[in-house]
């Protein structure tokens, strides 16, 4: 059994606009010990998804189901998603100063934390831990820096404060929400460096949310990618990379400034993403999409096998069909024009 | 050959900030912009890449005559525009346009879209109520907005969009440089690429030069004839972008090519990755000598004590400047070298971003 199981997700907000379907029916498993990527564009629901099942919405209406390791948490007490937050699963967000407290000492912060959640430890062992614990993500002199606030920290230092706090229990899972979109190249390459010894060294699972196609190469096992609330396609690393199937994947990749062919012009996606609310039937993809046909606009296309590989799916109408797609994929070169001139598409609110 | 349409000669822009040190709470200063030389020549596109707070901005905004300078010249088609007053800037103004990151920010969300991108005209009083609406609208569809929306509000749009809008508004005066500081870093991939697209075109369209910042190598490298590395405020290599990525001779310039994640899990898997040890320095107290000593793989004594000149190092063309004592190599394994220098040599704070300077313990 997989650690965390994910099924059928969904997570609305009223708004005073309508109501908002940030999350649409997400599925996804995360095995020990391995790192999901989940990417997607700002607004497809990565956040909401992932702070929905540590408990972390408010005010949404929530259905589906999250089992973590036999504890289901859609729906479970606070008291059990507390012991769970931190203890088992720990958390890094984009913004680490959001979620350090800036009054108090990084070392007092990451000591009350391992002694909420286990009450036998003296607090000089706890302290002990912390600066064992800043000195594995490599902070220099971490006996002395213990004793600093949060501000006395560069942004990439505080990333890794945070993520010495997520580890501080030794968790299962480590869900890390955009953990260096904040950071330089350079600072993001030792945030990642941290968390690949950490994950080696622990076992930890790890769930990494990112826009950056990069990130995921370089991190991760598997990936799931999301467009408008749902998952658009999943599989392996080198699947999604060298074999993807879903029209949005391949839209992605192909957006990305290639090597070599520099100056040329880029193969962006048309249009925008869609807004949330009262989405239409149909594979939400399908106004930006080149291989759109009738059934897309009608229907929905269920998440399904790409060519009777169970580890890959794809939510496109022509998904297990490899004759149909290569014939679409004529269609759409000669329709590529269409698509182009229809580039800077009506974005409706 | 021509004459460069910029020329930028050893420009320094130091801001005073508050200092909470106990010692020197009067001298504290920021050196954004230490001593920068940088040509640009008519048609061609200059990318600026370096980390967070390493003066691209700056040096953007002392180009374009946004700050005066603290020291230095600025050459703007054969003319000194360092020293000009506001009247006689005027001119320049209309000819270096810039475009900034946040198309969210930067534009004011009670005025409608037309009256935004009719600013440069009204500034420079130039047309009629009407004719100012008829450039507008063909600014508008140039950009690939709809000229209709002319009434519509910033908030209606979407953030690729509102960057449409900005260049929009940079263009109404036909610009001869436009410097772009971060355009697309706040857009997602597929929006990000329609914008370079705009920018490309553009500039085939109008004979744009442009000066393009940004922190993602990747997108300067695709836009970008020649590509200056910043480090603190300084230039530490700069070349055509063949050379940059073929010829890598700084060590900075390495570290930062190798810590750029690429989308490709083959190469992602077998690559070096040179992870620097430490933290930017602060801007305020930058290191002596060499200023990527404190966190330099090939570091020796003297990177301790001078300041390498930026240029040409072993056989490369004069296009292709480096600032740096030891340069690699051909072939060179940065990830195999080791600093010969003793960690008590190393002066310099290695607590602090930006401009927050070393606060004293409590
Ligand atoms: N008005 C100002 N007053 C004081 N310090 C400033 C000011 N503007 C910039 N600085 C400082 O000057 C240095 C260079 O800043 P600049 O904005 O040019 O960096 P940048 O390379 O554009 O960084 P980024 O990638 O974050 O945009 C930084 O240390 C910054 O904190
Ligand atoms: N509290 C909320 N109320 C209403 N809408 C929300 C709320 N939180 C998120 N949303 C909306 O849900 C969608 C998904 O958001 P999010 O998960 O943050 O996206 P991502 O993390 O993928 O960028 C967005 O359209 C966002 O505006
Ligand atoms: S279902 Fe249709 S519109 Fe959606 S991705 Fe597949 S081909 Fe495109
Ligand atoms: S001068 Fe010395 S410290 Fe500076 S980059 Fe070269 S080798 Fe490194
Ligand atoms: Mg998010
Ligand atoms: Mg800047």
């Amino acid at each position: 059994m997989a650690l965390l199981e994910v099924r059928d997700l969904r997570v609305a907000f009223n708004t005073p606009d309508g109501v908002v379907e940030a999350v649409r029916g997400l599925s996804f498993d995360v095995e020990r010990g391995t790192t999901l990527a989940i990417v997607g564009e700002s607004g497809s629901g990565k956040s909401v998804a992932t702070q929905t099942i540590t408990g972390l919405t408010r005010g949404a209406r929530i259905s589906g189901s999250a089992r973590f390791d036999d504890t289901e948490l859609i729906g479970a007490s606070t008291k059990v998603l507390q012991k769970i937050r931190g203890n088992r699963i720990g958390m890094i967000f984009q913004d680490p100063l959001s979620s350090l407290h800036p009054y108090y000492k990084v070392g007092w912060q990451i000591v009350e934390m391992i002694r909420a959640h286990d009450h036998r430890i003296s607090t000089a062992a706890a302290r002990q831990r912390a600066a064992h614990l800043l000195s594995l993500v490599g902070i220099p002199r971490a006996e002395s820096r213990i004793d600093d606030y949060p501000h006395q920290f560069s942004g990439g230092m505080r990333q890794r404060v945070m993520i010495a706090m997520a580890m501080a229990l030794d968790p299962d899972l480590l869900i890390a929400d955009e953990p260096t979109t904040a950071l330089d190249v350079t600072v993001q390459a030792q945030v990642l460096e941290v968390m690949r010894n950490l994950q080696e060294q622990y076992g930890t699972a790890i769930i990494l949310i990112t826009h950056d196609l990069g990130v995921v190469a370089e991190m991760s096992d598997e990936v799931v990618v999301m467009y408008a609330g749902a998952v658009m396609e999943k599989g392996a690393r080198r699947t999604i990379f060298y074999d993807h199937h879903h029209p949005y994947t391949e839209g992605l990749l192909a957006s990305l400034p290639a090597q070599g062919d520099i100056g040329a012009r880029l193969t962006p996606i048309a249009g925008a993403p869609p807004s949330l609310i009262s989405l239409p039937a149909g594979c939400p993809f399908a106004p930006r999409c080149r291989y759109a046909f009738d059934l897309c606009w009608k229907e929905t296309p269920p998440l399904a096998e790409v060519y009777d590989d169970p580890t890959h799916l794809s939510s496109c109408w022509l998904s297990s069909n490899r004759e149909m797609r290569h014939l679409d994929r004529e269609h759409a070169d000669e329709t590529d024009a269409q698509a182009q001139a229809a580039e800077p598409e009506e974005w409706s609110a | 050959m021509s004459d460069p349409l910029l020329r930028v000669e050893d420009v320094v822009k130091t801001f005073p900030v508050r200092s909470s040190s106990l010692f020197d709470r009067e001298h504290a200063v920021v050196h954004a912009v230490d001593g920068v030389s940088l040509e640009v020549m008519p048609g061609e596109t200059v990318g600026l890449v370096g980390e967070t707070g390493c003066g691209k901005s700056t040096l953007a905004r002392c180009i374009a005559r946004l700050y005066p300078l603290t020291s230095g010249k600025v050459w703007f088609q054969g003319k000194d525009i360092s020293n000009l007053s506001r009247g006689d800037l005027r001119p320049v103004r209309r000819d270096i346009q810039m475009i900034f990151q946040d198309p969210y920010g930067s534009l004011n969300p009670r005025r409608r879209v037309g009256s935004i991108i009719g600013d440069p005209f009204t500034i420079h009083g130039i047309g009629s109520r009407k004719e100012i609406k008829t450039k507008v609208q063909d600014l508008m569809e140039t950009v690939g907005l709809n000229p209709e929306h002319y009434n519509r509000f910033p908030a209606e749009f979407s953030g690729g969009q509102r960057q449409r809008i900005g260049v929009a508004r940079a263009l109404a005066l036909r610009p001869k440089l436009v410097i772009c500081d971060e355009p697309v870093s706040a857009l997602d991939v597929s929006i990000q690429a329609q914008i370079i697209n705009l920018l490309i075109d553009l500039q085939d369209d109008f004979g744009l030069t442009y000066v393009f910042i940004s922190h993602d190598l990747s997108v300067v490298r695709h836009v970008s004839d020649r590509i200056a590395v910043m480090y603190l405020g300084k230039i530490a290599e700069v070349s055509t972008a063949d050379d940059l990525f073929g010829t890598t001779r700084h060590p900075y310039s390495r570290a930062l090519l190798s810590a750029l994640p690429l989308p490709d899990p083959d190469v992602a898997d077998s690559r070096e990755r040179i992870v620097l040890v430490g933290d930017l320095p602060s801007p305020t107290n930058p290191p002596t000598g060499c200023r990527f000593h404190t966190r330099c793989p090939k570091a020796q004594h003297d990177c301790v004590v001078t300041d390498p000149p930026l240029e040409p190092v072993f056989d490369d063309p004069p296009t292709h400047r480096t600032a740096c004592l030891h340069p690699l190599a051909v072939g060179e394994d940065l990830a195999l070298a080791v600093p010969h220098i003793e960690d008590s040599e190393i002066v310099a704070d290695d607590t602090t971003e930006g401009g927050a300077p070393l606060t004293e313990r409590s």
